[in-house]
């Protein structure tokens, strides 16, 4: 009989407790994935983003458009390697539950200054000549089963009406973290139609986006862009495209902050919960300790015996929900709405975050029982009544 | 025959509430090897307190014990284990087995400090399965024995590293007539047959019988 036998036998001496506290830390486990891959879905904007990237919007707010006017200024400036914009246009397709990311953009620069999104030649050629023409991602594509050539109808509310663009690029992300749910199309197609519509709204763009030439002169190349349009009607604010990122979720980091907390709070209740399993094991087996010392186990073995054992139910456990979590983030996955999150996924940090805790979970509430069966004298131990 | 133990002056009290409470009261005493030696007496009488000194469970307040010329009331936590592991094998009144240990098992538990090989550990589980007439059963679970079955594997369990002393406390007290006697049988048998030296603590006067030498303890005297 080897040690391992022993502990496995003792951890599973009690069947439903043992599976009860399995079950409990599995379900941590699980929560603490799920919410870990909440939280860095929310970052994944921000990682996803250039150093050689600056963003100029409206100083006041974000939702107050720039004029388009402003393109060639800002291009003036040294340092500034070439400028595209964009602008929120958002619109229903199908019905209202069907969200994802649709932009008005520079048709001309927009995959320059965004090379993360990978465009065939072909596709890019024919998305820049048809001005009624469309790029979505490829997430969009699978998940609504477009191909090119596709036409997708858009129902407008900022820009009212019925507007219709054929699908002549299907781009792929080119990392991890890259949006594939995004739709961008003309501009330049919006901006003829409000000229006629809507003739005070014409000539705005939602934002620019400055590609530099060296990242290091951010701070500088920001000030001059927003000095050149100082004291305007529409004076800017330039900030990497970083902070930029972050400044979304500035709105919403209450709630993020709350979920790290909560996931970590999950675990440290875990902990309590199997912290007491094994501190009343430990006590039901006082006379058994008294016992194995009595034989000649040493306190060397009975740390063994009792961490050992506090870590096959913690390792288990840990097992069990980290195999339980993959499919359920896929499945959350398929409900959340795709340009929600556009990248939803277990990340590695996640994975062994989730392990180190079940590891540190398992020594951790051990620590007492041991301390406990160390100090035990054996007389003690045998006149000790459970 | 020469004395295995030598018990010289041993003390022991125990502090309660700040008060000290005296148990053993300068204690001297030779056992031989070879011997069956018992130790009677009323209950609180002290005669347990002596039996875990020899075996090296409890510290003295003062005096000391040699067990074949090795003083060990000098010996640490650490030492005092692996002295035990070899030279001490235990007897306890409620056998004290493992639960979810079967008994070849249980009877394999100190073997599980040893560098003995495994076909080296089954020869030996055998062995002492086969002196308590066990060998049937071997695969039960102490739930599924008897008293005197679970006692039987306890012994075995004692004997099967071959200790210089065997110690027993009570070994028939919680066990039925019959069963008690199989008990001492056996444990006289281990002493003619395969000369162990053993320590019998008991208040019964049927099962100090089988011993060769009685000594009586009263409020931690030996009379």
């Amino acid at each position: 009989m080897k040690i391992f036998k022993l502990i496995f036998k003792n951890a599973f001496r009690h069947k439903l407790r043992a599976f009860l506290t399995i079950l409990g830390i599995a379900i941590a486990v699980i929560a603490f994935g799920v919410l870990r891959t909440v939280v860095t879905a929310w970052y994944v904007g921000v990682e996803a983003t250039a150093a050689n990237r600056l963003v100029t919007r409206q100083a006041v707010s974000f939702i107050f458009p720039l004029p388009f006017t402003y393109r060639d200024k800002i291009q003036q400036i040294p340092g500034v390697a070439q400028v595209t914009f964009a602008a929120w246009f958002q619109g229903v397709y199908i019905d209202k539950n069907q969200f994802f990311a649709r932009f008005a953009c520079d048709a001309e620069t927009m995959f320059d200054v965004y090379p993360e999104f990978l465009l065939s030649k072909k596709e890019l050629e024919t998305f820049k000549r048809e001005q009624n023409s469309c790029v979505i991602g490829e997430d969009i594509a699978k998940q609504y089963k477009l191909k090119i050539g596709d036409v997708m109808p858009i129902e407008g509310d900022i820009f009212p009406g019925r507007w219709e663009f054929v699908i002549r690029g299907i781009y792929k992300p080119r990392d991890k973290t890259t949006d594939a749910t995004q739709m961008l199309f003309h501009w330049n197609y919006v901006n003829e139609r409000m000229k006629k519509e809507s003739p005070e709204r014409a000539g705005e763009v939602g934002w620019y986006i400055v590609k530099i030439k060296d990242p290091s002169q951010s701070g500088n190349i920001s000030k001059q862009i927003d000095d050149l349009f100082k004291n305007s009607n529409a004076e800017t604010k330039t900030e990497s495209e970083r902070a930029f990122a972050q400044s979304f979720l500035a709105s919403t980091s209450a709630i993020i902050t709350a979920m790290n907390i909560l996931s970590f709070v999950i675990i440290g209740i875990i902990l309590l919960v199997l912290g007491n399993t094994m501190i009343m094991s430990a006590r039901e087996r006082t006379r058994e300790y008294a016992v194995m010392k009595t034989i000649g186990f040493s306190g060397s073995h009975l740390v063994g015996l009792i961490m050992g054992e506090s870590l096959v139910i913690s390792i288990i456990g840990g097992a069990l929900g980290l195999t339980l979590t993959f499919p359920l983030i896929q499945g959350l996955e398929q409900v959340i709405p795709k340009g929600f999150f556009p990248v939803f996924e277990i990340e590695p940090i996640t994975i062994v975050l989730a392990v180190a805790a079940a590891l540190s979970i398992g020594i951790l509430s051990s620590l007492s029982p041991i301390q406990r069966a160390l100090k035990m004298k054996i007389v003690e131990g045998f006149r000790f009544v459970g | 025959m020469p004395a295995i133990i030598q018990v010289k002056n041993i003390s022991k009290s125990y502090t309660r509430d700040s008060f000290a409470i005296p148990v053993l009261n300068d204690i001297t005493l030779d056992i031989e090897e070879g011997e069956f030696f018992c130790l009677m007496g009323p209950s609180g009488s002290g005669k347990t307190t002596l039996l875990n000194l020899i075996a090296g469970i409890d510290k003295p307040t003062s005096g000391n014990i040699f067990i074949k010329d090795t003083d060990i009331t000098l010996l640490n936590e650490s030492s005092l284990a692996k002295w035990r592991a070899s030279n001490i094998g235990f007897v306890f009144q409620f056998y004290n087995l493992i639960p979810v240990l079967t008994a070849y098992e249980n009877i394999e538990l100190p073997l599980m400090l040893t560098h003995l090989s495994k076909a080296e550990k089954k020869e030996h589980v055998e062995a002492a399965l086969n002196v308590v007439g066990l060998t049937d059963r071997m695969f039960h679970y102490p739930k599924q024995l008897s008293g005197g079955q679970e006692q039987r594997v306890a012994i075995a369990r004692a004997i099967v590293t071959d200790p210089l002393i065997l110690v027993a406390d009570e070994p028939t007290g919680d066990l039925d007539k019959n069963s008690a006697a199989e008990i001492l049988v056996l444990l006289d048998r281990l002493n003619k047959e395969f000369k162990k030296t053993i320590l019998m603590v008991t208040h019964d006067p049927h099962a100090a019988e089988k011993a060769s030498k009685i000594r009586h303890l009263d409020k931690g005297d030996l009379i």
